[in-house]
């Protein structure tokens, strides 16, 4: 049987995913520092709350609050042995939501990074990036997430080794990779070289893309290269709502839902086809996309110039992809090439 | 470019071993920096010299390129590990010698925050950069931070936060130095993702960091401003 994820991509031509996780937990009292996946079996009121608030906001599909649910995440709470439990409820209250909704809603199950650096630099091997991105993703399975949802990724091994362990699950997947970094990852892969790493997968994803990274302008950059890549595969954008800004003792991000609209529709016409929110992004952005995507009709595909003007500048000059790569440095060059 | 021979670190002239180990550090070759350091030792170069002229100097071009978009994450971690080679044998001589230090920092990620990766690569290029580095990890309360500086006795204090949730405890972490009269005994550098320079400001601390390899151009810079101040 196919997956619902599968099955709306093969029916509809743009699909909503959700929102922040975060931010609309801490509105409901989550204290800083405290692991938001304690609260699927503390508080699963809660989580359903949240999944409810993106569904009821127009959302196709909402990510499970497993984020951070892999033993490595955990231990920093020394919760490393409740991995399969937390990740089996995160899903098994996103189904009963999903079940509720009425029409079809898929329940991803969300894979967020280790936190660890691979060898030789760092600890984190392939094998046991597997091995933790497995166990989670067993429990994902168990509680009945329809797809795995791997996210905020920037190290190619990583995404690599996710891919792998949704293989062993047995599982469908998604997987997107954070460029936060001159249009880069932290670890410096480009737009066009995820596309590229995408299809050397044995198992590639149902979709990829791009989530959190800086503001929606340099999203939509990312984007646009995805689609130059040629890549026919769905593409996800999930940018935080504008950029945190600092008044008086309190944080806002400075995106507001209109400028959310325009970021999915602009985002819809550059070619992606699931697109949602991350840092930053509540109820009321979510309605005024879905609003905005059912109701405006798709536009011509936007220039980097319809981007900066409806969206604001980029954060970087170039994204390292094309043929203005970007700056280089000249080497002496006298020990091997 | 790998037409000519190999190079031997050992026939070249202090100048050309210098370039060399440039060249080196920014491709990460940890053996070849270790090695081109003993050699300058043989030849009679202060340690302070090595430190300064070669692996500092060395890893200042790494940072400028970090900073500019030109190498990422991965490379400099592969620099700050061969440059961690080379100050392994310079430590002690160091030491010895009675050589100025570069400064110490105690970094922790703030109370409410469990993000430690941003944090992580700034104590790696610190310490790739000369610095001694305390790390007092993820989480701390104000308590942790000035008990840390104390027993440290550091001349820097590095706050981290990914959270917008999070990142205004800084704040809190720099009224108390102030109440206790000893923000001043410090320099105080603040960073992670949701920041700006502007946040930095309004908090009071001394600058904001925008990525690991600007801590280190800020930490050296405001280092040396605070040595020539005592100078003066």
């Amino acid at each position: 049987m196919t997956n619902t994820l599968t099955r709306l991509l093969q029916t509809r031509d743009w699909l909503l995913a959700d929102g922040a996780t975060g931010t609309n937990l801490f509105n409901m009292g989550l204290e800083s520092g405290e692991p938001p996946e304690l609260w699927n079996v503390d508080h699963p009121d809660r989580i359903a709350k949240l999944y409810s608030l993106a569904v009821d906001a127009g959302s196709d599909l909402f990510l499970t609050n497993s984020f951070g649910g892999n033993a490595s995440r955990l231990k920093l709470h020394n919760a490393q042995g409740r991995v399969r439990e937390l990740n089996r409820t995160a899903a098994e209250i996103g189904r009963d939501v999903a079940d509720k909704a009425g029409r079809p809603v898929a329940v991803c199950g969300s894979m967020g990074p280790t936190g660890d650096i691979f060898a030789p630099m760092g600890t984190l091997t392939h094998e046991l990036a597997v091995e933790m991105f497995h166990e989670q993703a067993e429990g994902l399975k168990e509680g009945g997430a329809d797809v795995l949802w791997v996210e905020t990724i920037s190290a190619p091994e990583e995404f690599a080794a996710a891919a792998e362990a949704a293989k062993l699950a047995g599982m469908d997947w998604c997987g997107t990779m954070s460029f936060d970094t001159a249009g880069r990852t932290m670890m410096g892969v480009t737009s066009a070289q995820l596309a590229a790493l995408v299809e050397k997968l044995p198992n590639p994803p149902l979709a990829f893309g791009a989530n959190c990274g800086v503001g929606a302008a340099d999203l939509m950059r990312t984007v646009m290269g995805f689609v130059s890549s040629g890549t026919e595969r769905p593409i996800i954008a999930k940018g935080n709502a504008g950029i945190p800004k600092y008044h008086d003792g309190h944080i806002h991000y400075d995106g507001t839902p209109a400028l959310m609209g325009d970021y999915a529709c602009l985002a819809r016409d550059a070619g992606a086809t699931i697109i949602g929110g991350c840092c930053g992004t509540m109820p009321e952005h979510l309605k005024a996309m879905h609003e905005a995507l059912s109701t405006r009709e798709r536009g011509p595909r936007p220039s980097l110039e319809d981007v900066t003007e409806k969206l604001g500048g980029f954060s970087s000059d170039t994204d390292g992809t094309g043929d203005d790569a970007g700056p280089t440095r000249e080497r002496r060059g006298r020990r091997r090439g | 470019m790998a037409d000519e021979d190999d190079i031997i670190l050992s026939e070249l002239d202090d100048d050309e071993l210098v370039q060399q180990m440039h060249d080196d550090l920014y491709d990460g070759l940890k053996e070849e920096i270790e090695e081109a350091v003993n050699i300058l030792v043989e030849r009679g170069w202060t340690p302070y010299d090595i430190l300064t002229k070669a692996l500092v100097a060395g890893m200042t071009i790494v940072g400028n390129d970090f900073r500019d978009g030109i190498l990422f994450v991965p490379e400099v971690l592969l620099a700050a590990n061969a440059m961690k080679g080379g100050m392994a044998i310079l430590k002690p001589m160091l030491v010895e010698t009675g050589a100025p230090r570069m400064g110490k920092m105690v970094i922790g990620t703030v109370k409410g925050d469990i993000h430690d990766i941003g944090k992580n690569l700034v104590a790696m290029m610190m310490e790739g950069a000369g610095f001694e580095v305390v790390d007092i990890g993820i989480n701390n309360p104000v308590e942790n931070y000035l008990e840390a500086i104390e027993r440290e006795q550091a001349d820097i204090l590095g706050m981290s936060a990914l959270l917008t949730t999070t990142m205004p405890y800084m704040k809190v972490v720099i009224d108390t130095m102030k109440e206790k009269g000893i923000r001043d005994d410090y320099l105080v550098l603040v960073g992670g993702a949701p920041l700006n320079e502007e946040f930095g400001k309004a908090i009071g601390a001394d600058a904001y960091c925008r990525d690991a390899a600007v801590s280190v151009e800020i930490a050296k810079e405001m280092v040396a401003r605070k040595h020539n101040q005592m100078g003066a």
